[in-house]
């Protein structure tokens, strides 16, 4: 938020170390959890909450992908994959041993971490471009095999329907009971991920991303701390995959292809690499940018265009300004949204100085 | 004060007036509809095809007054073939008062089925989806109202006996795009083999599935199958009719499922020369010798404007317009019991399980969906390429129901 540091004194190691260290800054996100948690689901429809809803789920597999991608530096178009095998194990839990939601949420995200890591297993030899080519093989193997299996997926259509997880014997089904749920998770990925990123080892990742021959020398295990990475990111990303699972009612390995890990990638490079809230500006702009261009080209279309024609060109107008606005965000700000905000901050944070 | 006064009684005439107006009219309740498409993703040689076709029936109904006096609305969302936006696109659609969905897409219809289940709003899935989806008791919101994958690959087996003149000792290739959706028919293909004593191989083509010169060697000369039963989607269709051409294997010696059947494909296969011979599934009636498609020329034609050109693919437009045609009987039937229009996805869904002898002139097969079977009974005809257009080949048929049915209890035994 915008806020200055000037009067503020830290008199303690605790003080320093605080996730918010100003108080102004404690207080925003106070507000900002109290309209989350009260004022909004009070104030809206199910509607809003179902974009709400989808978003949240957004916002858990870009946090993760950023971890990989942003902090360490190690690139993945093997998301939707993971997604799929976090999926997969919840609904076979679920189904087979009438797993509750809470033991098969984070089974599901820990043998996702298994399988991450085994993907990212190329990574200690090769970078870059050669090492999205080496997840890619992932995903699709991971693809193959849910196909094929039939132990895993349930039979020929790949499909497991998986019961509404119940809290207190209460079923959450409606979009305002699963905004709850979601939230909690959500809220719950976040903090784990601001203070992992200013750990220990979120700084082990950075010093990989940054130069790895010197993080090495500087006496950081490059072998554990990036199979490290790729391990917690495909926890969130098995994670996102659960909360898919339970959301829609049903595992299904055919949302979680190859498009689905492009779309996740476009949410952290459009968002911003290597922070959360730019992986929560990605994940909001992706999600609700077609749904808001889709009202825009709706509205405008009728207007212009008979209505016959209307649907075919609206459509197709909706992905071209789609498109041409990321172009437009990239251009104007190449390091993300993230960068972006926080250019108005800094700007707002000296006015009406320049410096 | 004497001229606020009489502004008043006329404020106040005025409002009465328009609320006698608004009364009676508010009497004929619009009736929504969703409608999910993809004009834009990865199928979008059906969407654009297909949704026109739903569009123009609707205005057809619309311009002869509506049904029974009520008008109808379609809210037509493009989702892309997303799983996301789809979902997107139900709950706006559910906010809007939609009592029916048309799903588009198979995982779509997965993500959707329990949403749908729990509002009690009634969506179909035509010859795509879950073919278990036929058992109104497991689904009772989901609709397949056409051949389901499973009906289509009986359908195509009683065919290949037909023209084979017996299937006993026969080879027949199964050519099929490897997801799920592709895979769903090999149950009931394996139980027709093992009945009818025919041999059965199967020969996955792996997404995108523009690559099957290796598959289609292998069944013409290593195999050298008997018939070929097909089942591809999107660029895929026109790839193995070429690869088929080229090798040499006679094209009526393989039948197509109802997504490898249009005319989209036969062009983008080289035209009707490459293509003959070539037989297609359809679960709806296949050109323009329709009452119904003359109907929609003359509203065109009232308008001053052109028919468009969409009419022109029959294949996918005929299809939107069956689907369309069978939407309006379920709202028709529901409006039967609540005249006044305010009906609930819960009387559509009544509806939808009273529709039979409805044929809308030959593009509609005689369809029967009954609350345990929401499939209609799972029709198709033959349409074969023959002489540069679609020819009927066979009237309606259905084939092998017992298999179906054992395959539908033993879905449901699983289940629970």
């Amino acid at each position: 938020m915008i806020h200055r540091e000037c009067g503020i004194l830290k008199t303690s190691y605790e003080a320093d170390m605080a996730l918010y260290p100003l108080p102004i800054a404690r207080w925003t996100v106070g507000v900002i959890a109290a309209l989350m948690f009260l004022a909004l689901p009070l104030a809206v429809g199910e509607y809003y909450l179902s974009l709400v809803n989808l978003i949240s789920i957004a916002v858990v597999g870009a946090i993760g992908l950023n971890i990989l991608t942003g902090v360490a530096g190690q690139i993945s178009v093997g998301h939707g994959a993971f997604m799929s095998v976090g999926a997969y194990t919840a609904a076979n839990l679920a189904v087979r041993l009438h797993a509750p939601f809470w033991v098969a949420l984070p089974l599901g995200g820990l043998v996702a971490a298994a399988v991450g890591a085994v993907i990212g297993i190329p990574s200690l030899r090769i970078k870059g471009l050669y090492l999205a080519i080496a997840t890619l093989a992932g995903q699709f193997i991971i693809e193959w095999t849910i196909n094929h299996v039939t132990w895993i997926s349930g039979g020929v259509q790949a499909s497991i329907e998986v019961p509404r997880p119940r809290l207190f014997g209460v079923a959450i089904a409606s979009q305002r009971a699963m905004y709850f749920f979601l939230l909690v998770v959500v809220v719950v990925a976040i903090v784990a991920a601001l203070n992992l990123m200013r750990g220990r080892v979120g700084r082990a990742f950075v010093a990989i991303r940054d130069q790895d021959i010197a993080a090495e020398i500087i006496g950081i295990d490059i072998f554990r701390y990036k199979l490290l990475a790729f391990a917690i990111s495909s926890f969130y990303a098995g994670v996102t995959g659960v909360l898919y699972t339970y959301y829609l009612g049903v595992a299904n390995y055919e949302q979680f292809q190859i498009g689905t890990s492009i779309d996740y990638l476009a949410m952290i490079i459009i968002g911003g690499l290597g922070s959360v809230l730019g992986a929560i500006f990605g994940a909001v702009f992706v999600t609700l940018m077609p749904i808001v261009l889709r009202y825009a080209t709706e509205t405008v279309g009728h207007l212009m265009f008979a209505p016959s024609d209307v649907a075919n060109v609206t459509t197709n107008l909706r992905l071209i300004f789609f498109g041409g606005l990321i172009i437009l965000f990239l251009v104007v700000e190449p390091e993300g949204l993230e960068r972006l905000w926080r250019n108005v901050r800094n700007y707002f944070r000296v006015w009406p100085f320049a410096y | 004060m004497n001229s606020v006064l009489r502004s008043l009684i006329g404020a106040s005439v005025a409002v009465g007036a328009v609320l006698a107006v608004a009364g009676p009219a508010a009497a004929s309740h619009e009736i929504v509809i969703g409608l999910e498409c993809d004009r834009t993703g990865p199928t979008q040689v059906v969407g654009v095809n297909l949704c026109p076709g739903y569009d123009d029936y609707i205005a057809l109904v619309n311009s002869k007054g509506g049904v029974a006096g009520h008008k109808l609305k379609v809210i037509e969302i493009d989702h892309e073939y997303k799983v996301p936006a789809a979902v997107e696109a139900y709950e706006r659609q559910k906010k809007d008062g939609a009592v029916l969905i048309g799903l588009y897409g198979t995982p779509q219809t997965y993500a959707l089925t329990q949403k749908l289940t729990e509002d009690r709003i009634p969506g179909t899935s035509p010859g795509f989806g879950r073919a278990d989806a036929t058992d109104g008791t497991r689904y009772p919101y989901i609709f397949p109202i056409a051949a389901t994958y499973w009906s289509q690959a009986t359908a195509a087996v009683k065919f290949a006996g037909d023209q084979l003149k017996g299937l006993r000792g026969k080879k027949i290739a199964y050519l099929f795009y490897d997801n799920p959706a592709g895979r769903e028919p090999i149950p009931v293909l394996e139980n027709l083999a093992k009945r009818e004593e025919f041999q059965l191989r199967l020969f996955a083509v792996p997404p995108p599935g523009v690559e099957m010169g290796a598959q289609v060697l292998d069944i013409a000369q290593r195999y050298r199958a008997d018939f070929v039963v097909a089942h591809l989607f999107g660029r895929s269709p026109s790839v193995s009719i070429k690869e088929l051409k080229r090798i040499g294997y006679p094209l009526r010696k393989v039948v197509s499922f109802v997504w490898g059947a249009a005319e989209a494909d036969i062009d983008a296969a080289g035209g009707y020369a490459v293509a003959e011979g070539y037989n297609c599934l359809e679960f709806a009636g296949v050109g323009e010798n329709y009452p119904v498609l003359t109907e929609i020329r003359e509203m065109y034609k009232k308008e001053g404007r052109e028919p468009t050109k969409e009419m022109a693919s029959t294949v996918y437009y005929n299809r939107g317009v069956l689907i369309a045609a069978i939407h309006v009987e379920a709202i028709r039937n529901a409006l039967r019991a609540k005249p006044d229009g305010t009906i609930t996805g819960e009387d559509v869904k009544r509806g939808f399980e009273r529709i039979r002898d409805f044929t809308l002139g030959g593009l509609v097969p005689p369809l029967e969906i009954t609350p345990t079977d929401h499939e209609g009974g799972g029709w198709v005809q033959v349409w074969q390429v023959r002489g540069g257009k679609l020819v009927r080949e066979t009237d309606w048929f259905k084939a092998y129901s017992d298999v179906i049915q054992a395959e539908l209890r033993q879905a449901a035994m699983k289940k629970s």
